[in-house]
């Protein structure tokens, strides 16, 4: 697996070359070198790589641009705080399961934004596919590393690349509740993430988010608009209240903390053609529940809704 | 072996034949097409047909070949008319499939070239499509239509002639020197098109890889689907600065009225499928084929990066090759004439 660059530029000079199969090195550089597939040997004539976006559109050089543009607004704004961040695995696949919250989502960047930072490993954010048909808004999600929700996606990074993937299983139902909802968990969907982390024979590591439903309440919404407009749901919020349509584009300082729950092993063998689907089920649950009790424990002991 | 083959003068038909040529084990390799070929063979035999070859059984009764190998399907869409297509792929498979099918046959073993068009290029998708994953979306183009349709001729076939190993290959996009199709002349412009906003993921297999793994299919007994393309993915952006190219944006709605205009100017003809590519992109998983033991030689950037070579050497050195004619009293004095001394025999 070694010996495949040939008579290409040295390797350094761009610092990803496209398959130098790095799969010994036991903790994974943030600087992504995206692993050669399984069971196989490299081709030989490997090409010259330009930019470092890999397989699934993401760039290490955008995301380390986007952390530093967006650290001010971690740090300060935010004021993130991780509770049982040691929960987070230095290597191997897991899948990070997150209540998902606010009109336009706060609670995505926030949680890949701290995992990179301070545990080093990229993370992938699954999405709606609708991200990937929107122009320029489509190839910036992708290549901070949004992914589209696709089960076969999934698998692949988590059981092929032993990556970390961030799912919110509430899908658009989460952000798109009302605000006196709040921290109320929708339907976890119908298991799909279970299924998968049993099938790639991954943990999952529940994460519970608070501070992401008042960074941008949803006051009223308008199905009919919605549904005129293709999009799920089609919120007034109070950020537009406040700040009129500056409001689309500013969050309100909520301070979030995010605690990491302990990680959750399936006993199951992996890649089974299917998984019973009543013990996907009770999974589904168990996790909706173990979220939604540490969102109610620490909202018990939070104080104020911007000092925490 | 005795193998026939189909599209003998298409790109592949012709350098496949040029390569089986050279193994001892096949003894006879017969070669049809509805034009004369391509590049000079040694001792293929050349039968010219129409494009459905209503005249394949006949051959095949009559040479009682063991192999089958059908290059001659058509993945773009740029070059013939829609119902031509249809009538090539379609026609012309079932044709195939007739001739090479029954319990009188003497065939045991069927390649079939297709392409990743049958996966589509949706939003949907999953970033690289399995064999066993169907499109996110029905098909709407002539090319992709006719492409599903022959797929499932041919798993028919696969179930009633059990008795025939049948191997599909589907093929990514092909980039290389000789090769021509919607992607390759995009590339070639001064300006590379691109749909605004959008830097979907490509994927490519050299031409050299198609050959190779024709030729591995056709000499292996590896029976069942695979995809045939290089490692990895790339942006188009990439593609374009690697092989030198400055972008010029379509707009992102109404792209093929946009496109209509450099159709029509001959400047390049983008058809829906490969306006859908330049919009979602296409990946699929190789390692299939990896594990049946093919050896790949080029990943995708390999293949982006050997193209812009073969396109820098053009503009210093001309691209005009020594065209090779086919003369069929030339061809037929050295196959059959007494006087030609054969080593081989």
């Amino acid at each position: 697996m070694k010996e495949i660059q040939t008579d290409l530029p040295a390797p350094g000079l761009t610092g990803y070359e496209a398959t130098d199969a790095s799969a010994d090195a036991p903790m994974r550089a943030l600087v992504h070198v995206p692993r050669a597939e399984p069971g196989e040997g490299g081709a030989r004539q490997a090409g010259r790589r330009l930019s470092d976006v890999d397989g699934w559109g993401r760039s290490e050089k955008m995301r380390s641009l986007t952390r530093s543009v967006y650290e001010p607004i971690y740090r300060y704004w935010f004021r993130t705080e991780w509770e049982g961040f040691e929960n987070l695995p230095l290597e191997g696949g897991a899948l990070l399961v997150a209540n998902h919250a606010g009109a336009i989502p706060s609670d995505a960047p926030v949680i890949m934004h701290g995992i990179e930072r301070d545990l080093g490993r990229p993370v992938y954010g699954l999405a709606e596919n609708l991200f990937r048909a929107l122009p320029v808004i489509g190839t910036l999600w992708s290549r901070s590393g949004g992914v589209a929700a696709h089960p076969q996606n999934a698998y692949r990074l988590l059981h092929d690349q032993r990556d970390l993937v961030l799912v919110f299983p509430e899908g658009a139902k989460g952000p798109g509740k009302h605000y006196r909802d709040r921290y109320q968990l929708r339907r976890f969907g119908r298991g799909g993430f279970v299924e998968i982390a049993m099938r790639s024979g991954v943990p999952i590591i529940p994460l519970a988010v608070v501070g992401a439903e008042e960074s941008m309440p949803i006051l009223w919404k308008s199905n009919r608009l919605a549904k005129l407009l293709g999009i799920p749901y089609f919120p007034i919020t109070a950020n537009e209240l406040l700040l009129g349509p500056l409001g689309l584009v500013t969050y309100l300082p909520a301070k979030f903390k995010i605690r990491v729950l302990p990680p959750i092993h399936f006993d199951v063998p992996p890649d089974q053609e299917r998984y019973s689907r009543s013990r996907v089920m009770n999974e589904t649950e168990a996790v909706r529940v173990e979220i939604q009790e540490a969102l109610y424990d620490m909202l018990r002991t939070r104080r104020s809704v911007w000092f925490g | 072996m005795r193998i026939l083959l189909t599209g003998l003068s298409t790109f592949w038909g012709g350098r496949l034949a040029q390569a089986l040529e050279a193994r001892d084990d096949v003894e006879v390799i017969i070669g049809v097409d509805t034009r004369d070929p391509r590049v000079p063979l040694e001792r293929t035999e050349f039968v010219r047909c129409d494009s459905t070859f209503s005249i394949l059984s006949r051959i095949v009764a009559a040479t009682q070949v063991d192999t089958v190998v059908h290059t001659h399907l058509v993945a773009n869409s740029t070059r013939i008319a829609g119902r031509t297509l249809h009538e090539i792929n379609v026609i012309g498979t079932m044709n195939l499939l007739a001739a090479a099918g029954g319990p009188d046959s003497s065939v045991r073993k069927l390649v079939l070239k297709s392409s990743a068009l049958v996966y589509g290029s949706n939003k949907e998708d999953p970033y690289f499509f399995k064999e066993d994953i169907g499109r996110s979306r029905a098909a709407r183009t002539t090319v992709e239509r006719s492409l599903v349709e022959v797929e499932a001729f041919l798993r028919d076939f696969a179930d009633d002639n059990p008795h025939v190993a049948v191997t599909l290959l589907r093929f990514a996009n092909v980039l290389g020197d000789d090769i021509d199709t919607p992607l390759t002349r995009a590339l070639r412009l001064p300006v590379a098109p691109e749909i605004f906003g959008y830097d979907p993921r490509l994927q490519f297999v050299h031409e050299d890889d198609v050959v190779g793994a024709l030729t591995y299919a056709t000499s292996h007994d590896v029976p069942g689907v695979y995809n045939v393309a290089g490692d990895g993915t790339l942006p188009w952006s990439e593609i374009c600065a690697i092989v030198g190219r400055r972008r010029i944006s379509l707009p992102s709605v109404l792209t093929t009225w946009a496109a209509e205009p450099l159709r029509i100017a001959r400047v390049v003809d983008l058809p829906p499928e490969v306006l859908r590519l330049l919009r979602y992109g296409r990946g699929v998983d190789n390692t299939r084929f990896k594990r049946a033991g093919f050896r790949y030689e080029y990943t995708t950037a390999g293949t982006v990066d050997a193209f812009a070579r073969g396109l820098r050497l053009a503009r210093s050195a001309g691209d005009k090759h020594p065209a090779y004619k086919y003369e069929h009293e030339v061809e037929d004095f050295f196959r059959h004439s007494p006087s030609v001394i054969r080593t081989g025999d």
